[in-house]
């Protein structure tokens, strides 16, 4: 026993059994979150049970757990977990089954699932396809053909009543409102007693009427689209054989899954998952996709690198080449590092305070007094956001860049010197290149940081549906005033303030896998760069 | 690392003042006249902050020569050598006393630009400190800080440093690599030519072969020969016969004194003082 203890084993087994345990909990966290994001696109069977009292129930069994017993209870009873769906009839998606009332379950052929963009998915048979009122003739094989048809047709229709909604009259609309804007310049400037050029305020006017033409034209081919979106209809019939008419139009997809095969299940996997990638949210945000959180998470985290570093950078060099080494500056160096520790939600109330009340406020007075008393940058925005983000990663790029500019060796700072660099020279030229994949390390950690981050961000421009990107088609292209949508508080939001959570519960899976992703996609990408940096400056032997 | 324990060590011995060995404080003697100096100090000292490290040194550097500055650990030839371009300046706490006049300059006067001097007097260190750059790059750091611009005149400096290092043929066609890829030796005769490139009037080399082996050490001082003729070389060696073999003339340092400065076969077969001739004959050091 004494020459174990003396051998330093049971050091190794303790400080691996550490490492070990580590790597599990953040490797079972991984394979939990990545096998319940991913599977949430794969479509699965749909069951029919048949009830001993005779109800008959069609959904997708999504768990089965036991009963929670009651005390002197032995008999181990189990209930399924079944998404039922058709919300619009039952009221609720999810029901709980005791497995001794059932007596039979099925895998119907003929069973649909209908993914709607309203009431959520519907399970059930397909029955009769009205057109116009008028039933299409024909058998459940000749109808479910006949519907995949239609809801192609419906969906390019859909598309395009999309593309008018959002791009072009939403670029109508931009137009007036910034048309407007300016005519309220002009008599603001008026007020003043200058000459305000009442011309082209007219002109101005005659150009929004204009637009206003247009929207109507736009309005009225709308109308016709929607007309033509609806004429299809489809009746369902659910297992407990009630019937349900659904307008064709509003139909994203259709599908049989009990009929597919593996390899047609693969392929609907791609389109769901494509769909999440790519589109916009629906059912407030418990279905379709996430792109603009995607697109306000990556952007954001751009504009905050932009800011981060040469801030950082600078204030590094400051402490560590130019500041007069003592007291004075080992304080500031704690207080830089204790920064790094202070709760985000504090750096968030400080950049409500300090950018968005101070620096938008003002930006608004001198620049935008047109819209006021609506604030233009007084209020949550991307920029804002990215900037209260960049304060809040700004410690660590401080930190490392320092470290990267002391580990440059004396050596061939002096050699610099010695060919007759100034200071400044030498930072520019040998330091900071040299230093450089130390800091690199610093905007790796602080991208992990800012990308999670949550809680500042909720006060300083996050929202739960930004209807326009940061960057569109309308001058001038980017608007970094405009609030945007984020994966974290989409997370947050999707999964714990939406109505219906245990629909949700997928989708926040799924969009924590790709948080995580983004995550990791962001900071291979700088170590890259880092490495390859690190190969051109290694020191070798030095 | 290795220059500041050197340093230190240097402080304190300097400090210590007498020695044990010898009770007499040694004179100090130039037995050679040099009729043409490039580098002439008078009376210098050096302080470490309250701690002298040079003695009212006085020595004269003759032109197109190499001037070797050998002695024991600690006796202050680095530090003599690094007054010759100011490079004492960076370590804090440093003072200096009495002056040094580099091609008919003073250098310790106020308003002269150290940049400037720094440009004509090159320096070689103990380890070869290379750039993390490419080997191109390193070569016309110094021509780019001074301002030259044009491509073509950098590609000639380039050529023409590396030619004068003997290392053109070694690495003509691997410029664009990085210059800490080349070996021990190549990376020292890479520093001279950085140093030549920006064409000195003195190249100070401090121990320039101390970590290098015999092979790349003989090309060094094959090199410093060639060198000679276009610069004025002032080498710090702890090697002997380092000294005899390459430097026209030696000066005997010791506890921040010149103790004796002449032709190099002269110091060494008639040395005129005695500590010159018990460190000559190894009987210290």
């Amino acid at each position: 026993m004494k020459n174990f203890w003396k051998s330093g084993d049971p050091y190794v087994w303790l400080t691996g059994g550490a490492l070990m345990t580590s790597l599990l909990m953040v490797g079972g966290l991984l394979l939990l979150i990545g096998a319940k994001g991913l599977g949430f696109f794969w479509p699965e069977d749909i069951a029919q049970m048949r009830l001993k009292d005779g109800t008959v129930l069609l959904g997708r069994i999504t768990g089965k757990e036991k009963i929670p017993s009651i005390v002197g209870d032995s008999e181990d009873r189990t209930r399924v977990h079944l998404k039922i769906g058709n919300r619009d009839l039952y009221g609720l998606d999810f029901k709980w089954v005791d497995e001794d009332r059932i007596e039979k379950i099925e895998f119907p052929l003929g069973a649909v699932v209908l993914e709607r963009r309203e009431w959520g998915d519907m399970y059930a048979f397909i029955e009769d396809i009205e057109r116009d009122g008028v039933s299409l003739p024909g058998e459940e094989e000749g109808l479910w053909e006949a519907l995949g048809g239609l809801i192609r047709e419906a969906r390019g229709i859909y598309s395009r009543i999309r593309e008018i909604e959002t791009e072009e009259i939403g670029r109508i609309n931009y137009r007036i409102e910034r048309k407007e804007l300016k005519i309220k310049a002009l008599k603001l400037k008026g007020k003043g007693g200058e000459e305000w050029g009442e011309g082209r305020v007219a002109r101005l006017e005659a150009e929004i009427e204009g637009e206003r033409a247009l929207y109507l034209e736009k309005e009225k081919e709308l109308e016709a689209l929607y007309r033509k979106l609806n004429e299809n209809d489809v009746v369902m019939k659910t297992a407990d054989g009630r019937s349900k008419t659904v307008p064709v139009g509003g139909i994203v997809r259709a599908y049989r899954p009990n009929a597919m095969g593996v390899l047609l299940k693969l392929g609907l996997y791609g389109s769901k998952l494509k769909e999440f990638l790519l589109d916009s949210p629906r059912e407030s945000n418990t279905e379709g996709g996430v792109f603009p959180a995607i697109f306000g998470t990556v952007f954001m985290v751009l504009i905050m690198s932009v800011a981060v570093m040469p801030f950082g950078v600078l204030a590094a060099v400051y402490l560590a080449e130019y500041a007069r080494p003592g007291p004075f500056v080992q304080i500031v160096r704690i207080c830089i590092n204790n920064l790094a520790g202070v709760p985000s939600i504090v750096f968030g109330i400080f950049g409500v305070g300090f950018f968005i009340y101070g620096i938008g406020g003002t930006i608004d007075s001198f620049f935008y007094p047109e819209a006021l008393p609506t604030p233009t940058y007084g209020t949550g925005g991307i920029l804002w956001a990215s900037l209260t983000l960049a304060l809040l990663t700004l410690p660590v790029v401080i930190v490392a860049t320092e470290e990267g500019l002391s580990a440059v060796p004396t050596a061939v700072k002096h050699g610099s010197y010695a060919l007759g660099a100034t200071k400044s020279e030498t930072l520019r030229r040998v330091m900071i290149p040299t230093a450089m994949p130390g800091i690199l390390t610093g905007l790796i950690l602080a991208i992990a940081r800012a990308t999670g981050e949550v809680a500042p961000l909720m006060i300083t421009g996050v929202v739960k549906l930004a209807p326009t990107l940061p960057i569109d088609a309308n001058f001038p292209y980017v608007h970094l005033d405009r609030k945007f949508m984020h994966l974290g508080f989409h997370i947050y939001d999707v999964g714990f303030q939406s109505p219906n959570v245990e629909a949700a519960k997928s989708m926040v899976y799924a969009t924590t896998l790709l948080l995580i992703a983004i995550v990791l996609v962001l900071t291979i990408f700088a170590v890259v760069i880092r490495s390859r940096l690190r190969k051109k400056y290694s020191f070798g032997e030095l | 690392m290795a220059d500041e324990e050197e340093e230190m060590h240097e402080e304190k011995l300097a400090a210590s003042g007498k020695d044990e060995v010898f009770p007499d404080l040694p004179e100090q003697v130039q037995l050679v006249r040099v009729d043409e100096p490039v580098v002439e100090a008078e009376r210098l000292s050096l302080y470490y902050g309250e701690k002298q490290a040079l003695f009212d040194v006085s020595i004269k550097v003759p032109k197109n020569k190499i001037t070797a500055f050998i002695g024991p650990s600690g006796c202050g030839k680095s530090t003599l050598l690094r007054c010759f371009n100011r490079l004492n300046d960076l370590i804090d706490g440093v003072r200096v006393e009495g002056t040094v006049v580099v091609s008919g300059i003073d250098i310790y006067n106020s308003n002269i630009d150290i940049t400037e001097l720094r440009k004509r007097v090159g320096i070689v260190f103990q380890k070869s400190n290379p750039f993390p750059k490419s080997v191109y790059e390193n070569v016309v750091y110094g021509p780019r800080i001074a301002g030259v611009r044009s491509k073509p005149v950098l590609n000639g400096i380039a050529e023409r440093s590396l030619r004068q290092a003997a290392l053109w043929d070694e690495v003509k066609d691997r410029l664009g690599e990085s210059a800490l890829m080349l070996s021990g030796g190549q990376q020292q005769r890479l520093c001279i030519a950085r140093a030549i490139a920006v064409e000195p009037d003195v190249l100070l080399m401090d121990e320039p072969c101390s970590a290098l082996d015999p092979i790349a050490t003989a090309k060094i001082e094959e090199l410093m020969r060639e060198l000679k003729e276009n610069y004025t070389i002032v080498i710090v060696t702890h090697n002997m016969q380092q000294a005899g073999r390459v430097a026209d003339y030696t000066a005997f340092m010791y506890l921040g004194r010149v103790i004796e400065f002449n032709v190099t076969e002269s110091l060494f077969v008639t040395p005129a003082n005695k500590h010159t001739e018990a460190y000559v004959t190894g009987r210290f050091g």
